[in-house]
């Protein structure tokens, strides 16, 4: 499986964010995004996932699932965690699990656990820190099975413990034979390549 | 659990616990009927005699109150981008995000009527109409305004603007409601054209709301 951008152009507002910019990275390896704030790396994580169009160049993916759409066969972690604050912890998860549905993933109460909110299950996603709903969207991560991992700022509010975990399930992911593009100021502790964006 | 069920499920979940919109609507819808026989006074020929109107009016802008919510929450929160990459196709899932919005604001609306309708003085026949068309009309509220409430997020800070996009958009609804339930009111002999027409502008929200909106939040979204 190979992911790869050719002469990407990302125009917003009616300024240019990157022009001509390539990439690629293929099965087991990491693409670490980085460059100033602004410089485009959140543009380039929702160009792939298909949230918002280049402006000119294409995305490819080879060696994929023929039948699926790349943004199918992804999972995005923005910054916003996709958490109902009236829902439990459990019930947020038990819904984006049956919603995303298609892979054969961690169980909720399994998921819930590797990322360490097993205790919490029952609490409403309201009284969660932004650590704890960090690591809540990170169970979302191993509940639901997808290849191609897109995070977007992935460490960000997690405390050393949460980014250790962090690492692991990207390790894991890799080894899994999985794909990551990851947006970052922090260095990830994974082997990557890196993406430098220049405004 | 199918994918729209699961998302049936949650936002019905979300409306009916605290803060939620099913009950925001029905209290709004309350406190506009309740409103009405102090500002027209208390003759009670002239309330039973506007009282569907009344009725009609007051769910429509209660439904308007929390259509606002119906796609600007799933936005805020990110929910909506991972909605828009997942294999359900956006137009079903615009369909079961409608539905559990008319479940849990449009089906409250239309079994609270029977009671707000006492109040203004409306006699069996005439609350029967109104529950009747209410319950064939909210659809074509909860439909075409989801067009309205897409257009609105795809718009930044569009909250504002969705009440002037979506009331144009109802006035069919309303006309042909509110006649329905005159009709009935008066005996019932010409309720079946316009009570028709009722089912199928929800019909024809059915067909059309789903795409429209759909096609609206994937121009938008960026």
């Amino acid at each position: 499986m190979r992911l790869s951008g050719s002469d990407l152009t990302c125009v917003r507002g009616g300024r240019e964010v990157f022009a001509s910019l390539d990439f690629a990275v293929t099965q087991g390896e990491a693409l670490c995004v980085t460059g100033r704030n602004g410089a485009g790396k959140s543009s380039l994580l929702r160009i792939i996932a298909g949230l918002l169009a280049a402006t000119a160049g294409t995305i490819r993916l080879d060696g994929g699932d023929a039948e699926r759409t790349l943004p199918e066969q992804c999972h995005f972690l923005g910054y916003r965690e996709a958490l109902k604050p009236a829902l439990s912890v459990r019930e947020n998860l038990r819904f984006w699990q049956d919603f995303l549905g298609g892979g054969t993933g961690e169980s909720c109460a399994g998921s819930l656990s590797a990322v360490g909110l097993e205790r919490l299950s029952e609490l409403p996603a309201s009284y969660l820190s932004a650590g704890q709903r960090r690591r809540l969207a990170l169970a979302r991560l191993i509940a639901v099975t997808r290849p191609i991992w897109l995070l977007d700022e992935p460490t960000a509010a997690l405390d050393a413990d949460g980014q250790a975990l962090l690492t692991g399930l990207m390790r894991r992911h890799l080894q899994a034979g999985g794909l990551i593009v990851a947006a970052t100021h922090d260095p990830l502790d994974i082997p990557a390549r890196e993406l430098r964006l220049e405004p | 659990m199918s994918a729209l069920a699961a998302l049936i499920r949650r936002d019905l979940l979300v409306a009916w616990r605290v803060g939620g919109g099913a009950l925001i609507g029905a209290l709004f819808f309350l406190g506009i009927v309740v409103l009405m026989p102090f500002a027209v006074g208390p003759d009670l020929v002239l309330l039973k005699k506007i009282g569907p109107a009344i009725l009609w009016i007051g769910a429509m802008l209660a439904s308007l109150l929390t259509l606002d919510r119906l796609f600007a929450a799933d936005l805020e929160d990110g929910s909506l981008d991972l909605i828009v990459m997942s294999r359900t196709p956006l137009e079903l899932a615009c369909l079961a995000k409608a539905l559990a919005h008319w479940l849990a604001t449009g089906i409250p609306l239309v079994l609270i009527a029977p009671v707000l309708a006492l109040m203004l003085n409306l006699d069996g026949p005439a609350m029967l109409g109104v529950v009747l068309t209410l319950l064939a009309g909210t659809p074509a509220l909860t439909l075409l305004g989801m067009i309205g409430a897409a257009l609105a997020v795809t718009l930044r800070r569009g909250g504002l603007l969705l009440p002037i996009l979506v009331l144009p958009l109802s006035i069919p609804t309303l006309i042909f409601g509110v006649i329905a339930a005159n009709q009935a009111a008066d005996g019932g002999s010409a309720f079946g054209a316009p009570f028709s027409i009722l089912c199928a502008l929800s019909l024809f929200g059915l067909v059309v709301g789903p795409f429209a909106a759909a096609a609206s939040l994937r121009q938008g979204l960026d």
